[in-house]
C-alpha cells in the first residue's frame, strides 16, 4: 500500500465532486474564496453553471446554501475545517440541521495538517462540536479512495452532511474498489487481542502499529470509523464483546470527537476499556504535522504502547 | 398578483393585527410590537402579490416568503391560515406544545413557512439562495424577505447584500421594518444604522422609500418593484411604527416581546375594530 505516492484526501473530493455534478445539475460547488486550496477549481472550469462563490463570507455562504437547498440544490459549502465548523456552527444548527437541509458542508485542513499554519487554522474541535448538533452527520475518510466514496455517498444520501479532509497529502490505504458506507465501519482487519478504532488521517497509523503488533503477538482488529455521526455502534458493541479493550485514534481533541462516541457505548454497557489517543485538550503551533502528532502522542509507537499495557 | 382594493387590504390589514393580539393573548407570550409594524406589508404580499396555492406549499413555481425578523411570526400565521394553509383555529395554539406554530417559525412544523427562522441576521442569505435557485433554473418567482431595522445591525446582512447584487437578484424584494426600536431600546442609542437605503444603494440595490404603514405606498413600492426587472436587488425602506393600531404599544419598547393581559387585551382589539374601514 505504501508504495503509492502519498495524496490529500482534498484532492480525492475535488475529483469525485466534479463526478457527481456531471451526473446530477443539483450538485452545486460554494466555495467562500479557499477553493483553489480546497481543489474546487476542476469543478469550476467544468460545471461553470452549478459553481458559486460568495465571497470571504462564511456564514451567508451557509445561509444561501440553506436557500437554494429548499429549491432542491445540493449545494456543497467548501471551505476550511476550522472555519466550516465554528464560524458558522449556529448557521448550520439554524438554517441546515433544525431545517434538515441536504447542504454539505465540505471541509479540508481537517485536524492538524494545516500544520505550518499554526493554530488558528488547524481544527481540533470541528467534528466534536457538530456531532452535537441533531440532523447532522459528521464523516472523515482516511484515505484517496475512500475520500472519493464517501463523497459520492455523501452526495446520493440526503441530509445535512459534514466532511473532513486532509490538506497534506496522506498514504493510500484503499484501492478504488472498497466500497464505503456512511455509518459503517470499515473494518481492515480483525483481531483478538485488541481493537484499534481509528479515522481520517490516523487509519494509517492503525493499520502500522497493528502490523508491530502482530509481530509481538498481540492481534489487532482495526477499524476505519469513518463515520462518528451516526456511529457504527453494531462495530463498537462488538469489539467491546468480543476483546474487550479499544484504543481509539483521532487527529482531534480527544473530547468529544471519535474517542467520546466510542466511550459513550462502552459506558452504556458498563463494560470495556477504551483508551482515548488524540489532541490533548490544548492548541497546536506552527510546526511538521508529524511533529504535531507526536507532541500530542498520536505515533505508531503510543497506540503499540498503549495496546501493549492493555494485555 | 389579485384583484384586491386599497381599502380592502387595509381592512385585511386590521384583521391581522387583531389575529396578531388574539395569538399573543391566548398564549400570553410572543412578539406583539414588531408584528404590527410589518403588517402592511405581510397582508399586501400574502393578499395581493404572492403567488402561491396553499393546498400545495412546496410548489417549486410559488413565491417565498423569508421572515427574517422571526419572532414577529404572529403575523405571519396569521395571513399563511387566512389564506388557507391551515384552519385559523389552530392560530389558538401558538406557542403551545405540540403545535405548527412554533415560538419561531419552523418550516419544518409549519405548511407555508420556507424556511425556519428566529436566530436573527440569517433570512436574507437563505433569501438569495432562494432567489438564486430562481435564476438558476429561469423560473420567475420572487422571493420576499422581511427584516428588523435593529437586525440590519448584523454582519451576516451585508454579507448576503453583496451577493444579491453579484448575483443580479432583482428577484428578490426586501423589506426593512423601521420601527426604529429594539430590545433595548431605540436603535439610534443601541447601535445607530444611519441611512439603510443609502448602505443598500452602495451594495448595489435598489432602495424605495416609503411610510410602511400606509398601504397605498406599501403596494405602489412593491409594484415598482416587478416593473424594474434591471438585474438590481429591490430594498423597501419602511418607515414603520412598532406597535402600530394599537395605542398604548405604538413607539413603546416594552411592547416588543410582551403578552398584553386581559384589559390591555380587550382594549387593544376595541381600537383595532374601530379602524376597520366600512
Amino acid at each position: 500500500m505504501s508504495e503509492l505516492k502519498k495524496i490529500a484526501t482534498r484532492q480525492g473530493f475535488g475529483e469525485e465532486i466534479v463526478e457527481l455534478g456531471k451526473e446530477n445539475p443539483d450538485i452545486l460547488v460554494l466555495d467562500i474564496d479557499i477553493g483553489k486550496s480546497c481543489k474546487t477549481t476542476a469543478f469550476k472550469k467544468e460545471l461553470p453553471d452549478q459553481y458559486l462563490n460568495v465571497g470571504i463570507a462564511e456564514q451567508n455562504g451557509a445561509g444561501v446554501a440553506a436557500g437554494l437547498a429548499t429549491c432542491g440544490k445540493i449545494p456543497f459549502v467548501v471551505t476550511y475545517a476550522a472555519f466550516g465548523s465554528m464560524r458558522i456552527c449556529e448557521m448550520i444548527r439554524q438554517e441546515i440541521c433544525y431545517t434538515n437541509l441536504n447542504v454539505k458542508i465540505a471541509c479540508s485542513h481537517g485536524g492538524f495538517t494545516p500544520a505550518n499554519d499554526g493554530a488558528s487554522h488547524q481544527a481540533i474541535e470541528d467534528m466534536g462540536i457538530l456531532r452535537t448538533i441533531p440532523n447532522m452527520t459528521v464523516i472523515m475518510p482516511a484515505d484517496y479512495n475512500s475520500a472519493r466514496k464517501l463523497v459520492r455517498e455523501a452526495g446520493e444520501n440526503y441530509g445535512p452532511m459534514y466532511l473532513r479532509f486532509t490538506r497534506d497529502a496522506v498514504e493510500q490505504i484503499y484501492g478504488p474498489d472498497v466500497e464505503f458506507k456512511i455509518g459503517k465501519a470499515h473494518q481492515i482487519q480483525d483481531g483478538k487481542d485488541i481493537a484499534l478504532i481509528a479515522n481520517g488521517d490516523t487509519v494509517i497509523l492503525a493499520i502500522k502499529a497493528a502490523k508491530i503488533l502482530a509481530e509481538e503477538g498481540i492481534s489487532a482488529r482495526v477499524l476505519d470509523m469513518h463515520t462518528i455521526k451516526p456511529l457504527d455502534v453494531e462495530a463498537v458493541t462488538a469489539c467491546i464483546n468480543d476483546i474487550g479493550k479499544i484504543i481509539t485514534i483521532e487527529d482531534h481533541n480527544i473530547l468529544n470527537g471519535l474517542g467520546s462516541a466510542v466511550c459513550e457505548v462502552a459506558a452504556e454497557m458498563g463494560k470495556g476499556i477504551v483508551k482515548r489517543i488524540g489532541v490533548q485538550d490544548k492548541f497546536g503551533e506552527s510546526a511538521p504535522y508529524e511533529r504535531l502528532l507526536a507532541m500530542n502522542g498520536i505515533t505508531v509507537e503510543n497506540i503499540v504502547e498503549t495496546a501493549k499495557k492493555l494485555q | 398578483m389579485k384583484d384586491i382594493s386599497i381599502k380592502e387590504l387595509q381592512n385585511k390589514t386590521t384583521e391581522m393585527r387583531m389575529k396578531v393580539i388574539d395569538m399573543i393573548y391566548k398564549a400570553q407570550s410572543g412578539h406583539p410590537g414588531g408584528a404590527l409594524s410589518a403588517a402592511e406589508f405581510m397582508t399586501a404580499c400574502y393578499f395581493k402579490f404572492m403567488n402561491i396555492d396553499p393546498k400545495n406549499p412546496r410548489w417549486e413555481d410559488r413565491d417565498r416568503m423569508v421572515l427574517s425578523k422571526g419572532h414577529v411570526c404572529p403575523i405571519q400565521y396569521a395571513c399563511l391560515a387566512s389564506v388557507g394553509y391551515f384552519p385559523v383555529e389552530e392560530l389558538d395554539t401558538l406557542r403551545k406544545e405540540g403545535s405548527k406554530l412554533q415560538g419561531h417559525p419552523s418550516m419544518i412544523k409549519c405548511p407555508g413557512i420556507d424556511i425556519s427562522t428566529g436566530s436573527l441576521g440569517q433570512g436574507l442569505a437563505c433569501a438569495v439562495g432562494m432567489a438564486l435557485a430562481g435564476k438558476m433554473d429561469k423560473k420567475d418567482y420572487k422571493v420576499f424577505c422581511v427584516i428588523g431595522d435593529g437586525e440590519a445591525q448584523e454582519g451576516e446582512i451585508w454579507e448576503a447584500a453583496n451577493t444579491a447584487h453579484k448575483y443580479k437578484l432583482d428577484n428578490l424584494i426586501a423589506f426593512i421594518d423601521v420601527n426604529n426600536l429594539q430590545l433595548d431600546g431605540t436603535t439610534d442609542e443601541v447601535m445607530p444604522n444611519g441611512d439603510l437605503g443609502e448602505k443598500f444603494k452602495a451594495f448595489g440595490w435598489d432602495p424605495i422609500y416609503l411610510d410602511g404603514n400606509d398601504m397605498e405606498q406599501v403596494v405602489a413600492a412593491i409594484d415598482k418593484c416587478y416593473a424594474e426587472m434591471n438585474g438590481n436587488p429591490k430594498v423597501l425602506i419602511g418607515s414603520t411604527v412598532k406597535g402600530k393600531g394599537v395605542s398604548f404599544m405604538e413607539n413603546q419598547c416594552g411592547w416588543h416581546g410582551v403578552a398584553p393581559n386581559t384589559e390591555q387585551y380587550e382594549q387593544a382589539m376595541e381600537e383595532l375594530k374601530a379602524q376597520m374601514i366600512g
